[in-house]
């Protein structure tokens, strides 16, 4: 009876596994380099890595960034070079995570979070200004109330970046080109392609996928 | 073949408020029923699917349908500017209304005993009547009617919404509705035969001797298995579905409705499915016979009723689980070619037998005979099928021809 083999199936079905992840109750884990929202990193001594240079703004394929930048203020300058990111907002209505932004960067001023869950309800929310989108005083972004967030998603902000980290290796915390961050000190560079045996050996290489 | 009981001596305002109540007990009753069927089907079919289905609104979800319908009232209730305004206002209260109406004739409790008599009956207010809206002597063939005007919800709700793709659901339903009537009703033919009445109570009754007087088995499998064939068809049911087949027709006949509207054909849809599993059990399965455990005897032949209901509409669901939709000309083959032809066939070889049973004929007479009635039977039908493939294929070339010498 080929015909009812069907009914079996389906029926076996009853007793499997449900597949369904109770969403806002209870997120799946997210890849290592997913795409969520931007951060603004700082430097470890509190100034913004932001230059005001407007190539995120200029690469964005959705045309999402808008972005002006301002001398620093000889007093109290905001960035360590000449120039800062005096406006700094971000369209999420446009922004399409696709990271050119990260790359063009030259600072590893801005970089991507795994944050994905922000369901604004209106459009002032939907433009993150530069208030949000800067890092706090330890070095992680800024919890706004509409964001969802799971534990770890704040993490690893520029500890990595695809371009930059030749092992591929995400949770590089301590180790990053040539610059500091604000919270996780000073990372000497990740040499060579092959990854972690031209290192000093003590690099957590392992991808967090299963966690 | 007596009638209810409740108006065989002059009717009074008692009797009025009998009917009232069964009246109204009937509509919740319904209501509530086909409520729960849709929370059950998309539970039940969520599990078929490795999913957990409704569960945010009340224990389980079990209130999705009820908020659900809350939702509906709320939305903006469109009608398209070519549509038929009067017509396509019409159609969805015929859907609804057909499908209360044959739940009527249901008996759904009562002790049924063996042996003529009164039997079937319970006292309601100091009345004895049937625990049934209506008991018409036409019975059975009430479900035929109301199922064909059912067809007119359809048809009208297709025709009057001024759109393409509703017309075809349309056009679609009302050709299967046709072709599966005629199986489903010869399907029935065998039941009323044995049971020698139309009445669905005394269709019950006839069924009370236990397990092997029901239908099913003493019709034989066959004609309760093309009434189920043929009531999924009747109902749009998967796998029978081309009606509102969503990846063809948008949404069939019901695309241009919305708000309540949409809720009246959804509820009519499913109300459908909660009414036939209940014919089946009255006409196959003995109605509310059961077993009465312990205490309260008129309580348990509805609770046997339920329960075979139950079964049934979870069997539509793993229907809807497990089989791919039809092509439109396999619904028809397996209308017309082999549903009818085997409901009639069965038709005679049970009235045969029955007759042999009462000894009106001669056994041997009946097989003889019966073989040769088959082997010509045989004959013209495949005669009939070969006549009408050949016209087909001869079409078909024509119009290759045509192409080509274009």
């Amino acid at each position: 009876m080929g015909y009812l083999n069907g009914f079996k199936v389906t029926f076996a079905r009853l007793f499997e596994d449900r597949v369904t992840t109770e969403f806002p109750a209870e997120k799946r884990p997210k890849p290592v380099r997913f795409h969520g929202r931007h951060v603004l990193n700082r430097h470890e001594d509190g100034m913004e890595k932001c230059i005001g240079c407007e190539l995120c703004a200029g690469v964005c394929p959705a045309k999402c960034i808008h972005v002006r930048g301002a001398d620093n203020p000889l007093a109290d300058p905001v960035s360590p070079g000449e120039r800062y990111g005096f406006v700094y907002e971000i369209n999420y209505l446009r922004c399409i995570h696709c990271d050119l932004c990260v790359e063009a960067c030259p600072t590893e001023a801005i970089t991507e979070s795994k944050i994905l869950e922000f369901s604004f309800t209106n459009r002032d929310d939907a433009i993150y200004t530069k208030d949000e989108l800067v890092v706090d005083d330890e070095g992680r972004p800024r919890h706004q109330p509409w964001e969802l967030w799971m534990e770890g998603e704040d993490e690893h902000l520029s500890g990595w970046m695809r371009a930059t980290a030749p092992s591929g290796a995400a949770a590089f915390e301590g180790r990053v080109g040539w610059s500091g961050d604000l919270g996780h000190g000073v990372r000497s560079p990740e040499r060579g392609q092959t990854g972690s045996e031209e290192l000093d050996g003590d690099v957590e290489n392992e991808p967090e996928a299963g966690r | 073949m007596l009638g209810d009981p409740l108006f065989r001596n002059g009717v009074d305002w008692g009797d009025f408020a009998v009917m009232g109540v069964k009246v109204v007990v009937a509509f919740a009753l319904l209501l509530v029923a086909t409520m729960f069927m849709v929370w059950f089907e998309r539970k039940f079919i969520a599990d078929m699917q490795n999913r957990i289905g409704p569960n945010v609104a009340g224990p389980w979800g079990i209130l999705q349908t009820f908020a659900d319908g809350v939702k509906f009232f709320f939305k903006e209730d469109l009608r398209p500017a070519n549509a038929d305004p009067l017509v396509f206002r019409l159609a969805p209260y015929i859907s609804a209304v057909t499908a209360f109406l044959a739940f009527s004739i249901v008996p759904i409790g009562g002790v049924f005993r063996d042996g003529g008599g009164e039997t079937g009956t319970v006292t309601l207010f100091g009345k004895v009547t049937y625990l049934q809206v209506a008991d018409p002597p036409i019975g059975i063939l009430l479900l035929l009617a109301v199922s064909s005007i059912a067809v007119y919800g359809v048809m009208l709700a297709g025709w009057s919404s001024g759109s393409k793709y509703p017309l075809l659901g349309s056009v679609r339903a009302s050709a299967q509705a046709i072709s599966y009537e005629a199986a489903l009703g010869m399907s029935v033919v065998a039941v009323v035969m044995l049971a020698g009445s139309l009445s669905t109570h005394d269709i019950t009754a006839g069924q009370a001797g236990g397990v092997r007087t029901w239908y099913v088995l003493s019709a034989g499998i066959v004609p309760f298995v093309i009434f189920l064939i043929a009531a999924t068809a009747e109902m749009n049911r998967p796998p029978f579905d081309l009606v509102e087949a969503e990846q063809e027709l948008v949404g069939g006949f019901h695309t241009e409705y919305s708000s309540i509207r949409f809720a009246l054909f959804f509820l009519a849809e499913f109300m459908n499915v909660v009414t036939m599993s209940a014919i089946m059990v009255t006409l196959f399965f003995g109605g509310p016979a059961g077993p009465v455990l312990f205490g309260m005897t008129w309580f348990w032949p509805t609770v046997w009723f339920f329960a075979k209901v139950l079964v049934f509409l979870a069997m539509f669901i793993w229907f809807r689980a497990t089989l791919p939709r039809l092509r439109y000309d396999q619904l028809m083959n397996l209308g017309w070619k082999v549903l009818i032809p085997l409901a009639l066939g069965w038709l005679l070889v049970r009235a045969t037998i029955l007759q042999v049973d009462e000894g009106t004929i001669d056994p041997v007479i009946a097989i003889i005979v019966g073989i040769l009635a088959a082997g010509a039977c045989f004959l013209l039908f495949t005669a009939a099928l070969g006549a009408g493939d050949r016209a087909y294929e001869r079409d078909q070339a024509l119009q290759e021809e045509r192409e080509r010498s274009r």
